[in-house]
C-alpha cells in the first residue's frame, strides 16, 4: 500500500539523553508516527539535509545535491538543553533555512521557565512541552503536521493546475485519481485517533 | 500449575511496584512507562530500566570524581545533576529526583559540604532504587520464562 506509507507522518526527535530518546521514540511510535532519533542538533541538521555553511546565506537555492531532503520530515521535536547546539539554536537554524522553515518544530524541556518558553514561541516553535512528555501531549502535534501537509498539498495543487492547463483530458483524469487516493489516505489517518 | 505460578508472580510484581509507589520511590511516570509496554514491545520497561541504571551509574561516578577535587567545578557538577534529574524524572524515580534537586541547590550555593551530603543522599537513593528494580526484573523474567514454557 504505497499510498498509506506516504501519508504517515515522520517525526525527527532530537535529545542527547539515550533514555529520553528511547522514551520519545516509543511514545511517537505508539501514536503511529514514523520516527528517527538523533543525539544532537548537528546530526538533526545533517539528517534534514542542511549543512552548516548553507545556513549562512539565506538565498542559497534549496535544490543542490547536499541540500536535498531525501526523507520527508513532518515535524522536529527537540530537547532544549543539549550540549553544543541547544534546541533553541536548532530551532533558529531551521526557521532561518529557506528549505526547512516550514517544518513545524516543538521544544521539550524539563524546566518550566516562562522566558525560555516565550523565546522559543517567538522564534517560531509550535509548542513547548514540559518533560516528562506524555502520550496526551503528542496529540497536540498532529494538527501542526496536518496543517503543513495541507499547505504543501495546496501549493502542489496550484502548480499542478498550471501544469494541467497544458495536459490532455485523459492525463488530467489520471492525475485527479491519484490525488483523490492520497486525500482518502490522509482522511483515514485523521479519523484513526 | 504453571498458570497459578504465573498469576502468583504477576501479583507479586504488582504488589512490589505498588509498595514502591507507596514509599515514594516511584511516581506516576513509571505507570506511563508500563502503559507503553505491550506485545509488540514486551521488554520495554526492562530496557528502559537497564539504560537508566547504566546512565545513572556513569553520572554518579563522574559526580563523585568532581567532588573529590580540592576546587569543585560546580558548573560541571550541576550539568551532571541536571542530566540525572532529567532521567530520574522520565523513569518516575521520584525520591532520586528530589535528591538531585537538593544537590542542584547546594551546587548553586557553591557549598561543598552540602554538596557532598546531597551527593551521598543521591547515591543512597540510587542504590535502593537499583536493588528494587533488580528484584522486579527478576520476577518479570521468571514470568516470561514460564510463559514461554507454555507455548
Amino acid at each position: 500500500m504505497g499510498m498509506a506509507a506516504e501519508s504517515q507522518f515522520h517525526v525527527l526527535a532530537v535529545d542527547d539523553s539515550i533514555i529520553e530518546r528511547k522514551l520519545i521514540e516509543r511514545l511517537l511510535k505508539t501514536s503511529s508516527y514514523q520516527v528517527t532519533t538523533v543525539d544532537s542538533g548537528t546530526k538533526a541538521l545533517e539528517f534534514l539535509g542542511l549543512h552548516q555553511d548553507e545556513t549562512i546565506n539565506p538565498n542559497t537555492p534549496s535544490v543542490s545535491p547536499n541540500n536535498h531532503q531525501e526523507v520527508e520530515v513532518n515535524l522536529v521535536i527537540t530537547d532544549y538543553c543539549m550540549p553544543g547546539m541547544t534546541g533553541y539554536d536548532l530551532l533558529k537554524k531551521v526557521k532561518e533555512s529557506s528549505s526547512l522553515r516550514n517544518i513545524p518544530v516543538v521544544i521539550m524541556s524539563s524546566e518550566n521557565v516562562p522566558s525560555k518558553i516565550t523565546r522559543c514561541l517567538e522564534e517560531g516553535a509550535e509548542e513547548f512541552l514540559l518533560k516528562p512528555v506524555r502520550l496526551s501531549d503528542l496529540n497536540k502535534l498532529r494538527p501542526h503536521m496536518l496543517r503543513t501537509k495541507l499547505r504543501d498539498h495546496n501549493q502542489k495543487q496550484e502548480k499542478q493546475e498550471e501544469k494541467t492547463a497544458f495536459q490532455s483530458p485523459k492525463q488530467q483524469k489520471i492525475e485527479q485519481n491519484l490525488q483523490q487516493q492520497q486525500q482518502q489516505c490522509n482522511t483515514n489517518k485523521r479519523g484513526h485517533r | 500449575m504453571n498458570q497459578m505460578a504465573i498469576a502468583a508472580l504477576k501479583n507479586q510484581y504488582k504488589s512490589f511496584v505498588q509498595s514502591m509507589f507507596d514509599e515514594g520511590v516511584l511516581d506516576n511516570q513509571f505507570s506511563q512507562l508500563q502503559d507503553l509496554q505491550d506485545s509488540s514491545n514486551p521488554n520495554f520497561v526492562d530496557e528502559v530500566i537497564t539504560l537508566f541504571c547504566n546512565d545513572a551509574e556513569r553520572i554518579i561516578t563522574e559526580m563523585n570524581r568532581y567532588l573529590n577535587y580540592q576546587n569543585v567545578d560546580f558548573s560541571k557538577l550541576d550539568s551532571h545533576v541536571h542530566q540525572l534529574k532529567g532521567s530520574s524524572s522520565s523513569i518516575g524515580a521520584h525520591r532520586l529526583k528530589l535528591a538531585c534537586v537538593n544537590l542542584r541547590q547546594a551546587s548553586y550555593e557553591r557549598n561543598k559540604e552540602e554538596c557532598v551530603e546531597a551527593f551521598n543522599s543521591i547515591r543512597h537513593e540510587y542504590c535502593l532504587l537499583r536493588s528494587k528494580f533488580q528484584f522486579l526484573m527478576q520476577i518479570e523474567r521468571r514470568i516470561v520464562a514460564l510463559e514461554n514454557n507454555q507455548q
